[in-house]
């Protein structure tokens, strides 16, 4: 049992134990490095809980099982990596049109294919986004040390049960695998779902756009389909409106609640003229880098999204006004790049890396020294 | 022709020592020929047989994703028929237990459906190996694995059967499916010989030890699969053409040793010598499989 205290663990054994404690109670999942980790500390966590854990055939059945365990009133997750999670996507869509919370742990590896399995990358930000088919929105998190594996996973319990939507921890090999220390608080902040007691309940929604959820087994006689569908499930897809509509509220409630779910770090950035953008394992040394840079009195902010997906555009946009250059630092060539070249046109210099290995703090320094 | 004095799989590979893979796969080779192209799912012998710079493969070779082999290796067949250049090449696929029986069932099954010339050969290390020991469908009954952990609330390890991976090829129809184990080198020779003979997709089962995950002394691998063979437990036999009724055991042990002996040196099974009544259970699984089975023949 996971009581409070200090730990020495990896991040993906954090993520296991924040899981837990968000009150997860179902895991399917299937062997993939880096991410396997987690699936075998919930193969040991959760028989000890009450809750169940199933090793599946491959990735799609992996989430599958956890859409269905979903359904029948659990909270589920499963855990994966690159090829795994390009296997996944096709049912995002799905848990995303049927506002199905689930929890899926990316521990990003490099690729693209079978890329290098035991190295970090951070090309899937804009997979973890787009990557199903069709118009959605999702939530995506960026942990960056051991205790926000832990932290974020419980955060990602949260956010998917009160969105009814599939939540990405987007962690990376690095953080992954690194082992530090980890604050297991008494206990942690817990948000459940809106249930539905009738079935009238579920066809319904107030201002935040999310109709409360039923459950199998408690009598409803609910609709579920990946079809296009009325507000009571029925399948409806000849009739313009019933997608407009439907569609257009997977995004809204979403983009109308972002000020509930962006979530970022930001120090020194009121005088900065200069902002160094990173997340997960890359933030680290960015961190370091913009430490020595500030030391030296150079007016230089450091901003980090937790929630990369939907980021944080208000204030990047505030902080566009004034700052003169963007330093952003990732493991890809693609990464986070667009957005952030969106929000600061012509102020990015990119500060990429792919060659499997997380930049020093003397390579993002050198980077920036250069450009400045 | 015979290339049993020619290595295509080159020693000075990575795979751990005392794993049985390579001695299957090195087999296989020198029998199909240096007219073969190999199809390779990921797994152990992807990784240790192809390490930068060095590559163990002096063929043709191919790797690509676990559920991927036997479609990839479909498209190879269709693509060098319809180049009128078909004759005289092997395809063979190499998978894993998990690629194989896993994930790779719906491709492999596909396959099978449409009648490829393809040569599929399962080495079976009976559990995920490269990725840390997690259970497969393969993994026996009773034996420990990091998802099949072994404990207060799991006495027994893995609680479900080994899937019958090569009765349900056999199932298909196909025109040759058999078990084979490198402990017993002149039948698996014999059977890849009348495999590779064959036209349309083959299947063969070898059972294949891995030390790491078996968790036994490196130096007892061949034992230990004999083992295996002698115990009853993993019988070789082959189907042609999906006929159950005629299958054929290559090999009937005169005396069947006690299942115990099998798993005594090897750790995975450690925690079942504190339940004696799961290893007479075990027993009587297959006891019950060579009553049915051995009269037949």
């Amino acid at each position: 049992m996971i009581g409070p205290g200090k730990y020495f663990v990896e991040g993906d054994v954090a993520a296991a134990y924040g899981a837990i404690m968000a009150g997860c109670r179902f895991f399917a999942g299937y062997p993939i490095t880096p991410a396997s980790e987690i699936t075998q500390a919930m193969a040991e966590l959760l028989p000890k809980y009450g809750g169940k854990f199933l090793q599946m055939e491959d990735e799609i059945a992996s989430i599958s099982a956890i859409i269905g365990a979903s359904w029948a009133g659990i909270k589920s997750m499963t855990a994966t990596s690159g090829p795994g999670f390009s296997l996944m996507q096709e049912n995002i869509g799905y848990a995303a049109m049927t506002e199905t919370p689930i929890v899926i742990i990316d521990v990003q590896r490099a690729g693209p294919a079978i890329g290098q399995a035991t190295r970090p990358a951070q090309g899937d930000v804009m997979q973890s986004r787009f990557g199903s088919h069709g118009d959605y929105e999702n939530i995506v998190l960026s942990p960056n040390s051991v205790q926000e594996m832990f932290d974020l996973a419980v955060k990602s319990f949260n956010l998917a049960e009160r969105f009814r939507v599939p939540v990405i921890l987007l962690s990376d090999a690095e953080v992954g695998h690194m082992m530090e220390r980890l604050n297991v608080p008494e206990k942690v902040e817990i948000l459940e779902r809106k249930r539905a007691v009738t079935f009238e309940e579920t066809t319904k929604w107030g201002e935040d756009l999310i109709p409360p959820m039923g459950r199998f087994g408690d009598g409803l006689e609910l609709i579920v389909t990946g079809s296009t569908h009325k507000p009571d499930g029925t399948r409806d897809t000849g009739e313009p409106d019933v997608q407009d509509q439907l569609v257009r509220r997977l995004i809204n409630k979403i983009e109308k609640n972002r000020n509930l779910i962006e979530d970022w770090e930001e120090i020194d950035s009121e005088d900065a003229d200069y902002l160094i953008v990173s997340y997960g394992a890359s933030s680290r040394p960015s961190k370091g880098a913009f430490m020595k840079l500030r030391e030296r009195g150079l007016k230089i902010g450091y901003f980090r999204p937790r929630v990369l997906w939907p980021a944080p555009e208000k204030r990047l946009y505030e902080l566009s006004e004034r700052v003169k250059k963007v330093f952003l630092t990732e493991m890809s060539l693609r990464g986070y790049r667009m957005e952030i070249e969106k929000i600061f046109p012509k102020s990015v210099i990119h500060i990429p890396k792919v060659n499997g290995k997380v930049h020093s703090v003397k390579e993002v320094l050198s980077s920036i020294e250069v450009s400045i | 022709m015979n290339y049993e004095n020619q290595e295509f799989f080159a020693p000075g590979h990575r795979a751990c020592a005392g794993c049985a893979a390579p001695i299957i796969v090195k087999w296989v080779l020198k029998i199909a020929g240096p007219n073969t192209i190999i199809v390779n799912a990921t797994g152990c012998l992807e990784v240790f047989s192809t390490p930068y710079p060095h590559s163990s493969w002096r063929l043709p070779w191919i790797h690509v994703a676990f559920e991927n082999a036997s479609a990839v290796a479909s498209g190879i067949d269709a693509a060098l028929k319809a180049q009128g250049k078909r004759e005289g090449t092997n395809i063979i696929i190499f998978g894993g237990d998990g690629g194989t029986s896993d994930i790779g069932l719906q491709s492999l099954s596909g396959m099978a459906e449409r009648g490829h010339d393809i040569l599929y050969v399962m080495y079976d290390n009976e559990a995920y190996m490269n990725t840390g020991i997690q259970r497969s469908s393969s993994t026996p009954f009773g034996a420990w694995t990091t998802t099949s952990q072994v404990g207060p609330y799991n006495i027994i390890g893995k609680n479900e059967f080994k899937k019958p991976i090569a009765e349900i090829m056999a199932a298909h129809k196909i025109p040759y499916v058999a078990t084979v184990n490198p402990a017993f080198l002149p039948d698996m020779k014999m059977k890849i010989e009348k495999a590779l003979k064959i036209k349309g997709p083959k299947f063969i089962h070898a059972i294949s030890s891995c030390t790491t995950g078996w968790r036994h002394d490196p130096s007892k691998t061949v034992e230990i699969m004999r083992l295996a063979t002698e115990t009853g437990i993993f019988p070789l036999w082959e189907i042609e053409n999906g006929d159950f009724l005629k299958m054929k055991l290559t090999y009937v042990p005169k005396q069947r040793k006690p299942v115990e002996e099998y798993f005594k040196p090897q750790g995975r099974f450690r925690h079942l010598f504190q339940n004696p009544e799961k290893i007479k259970e075990i027993q009587k699984m297959v006891d019950e499989w060579w009553a049915k089975f051995e009269n037949k023949n």
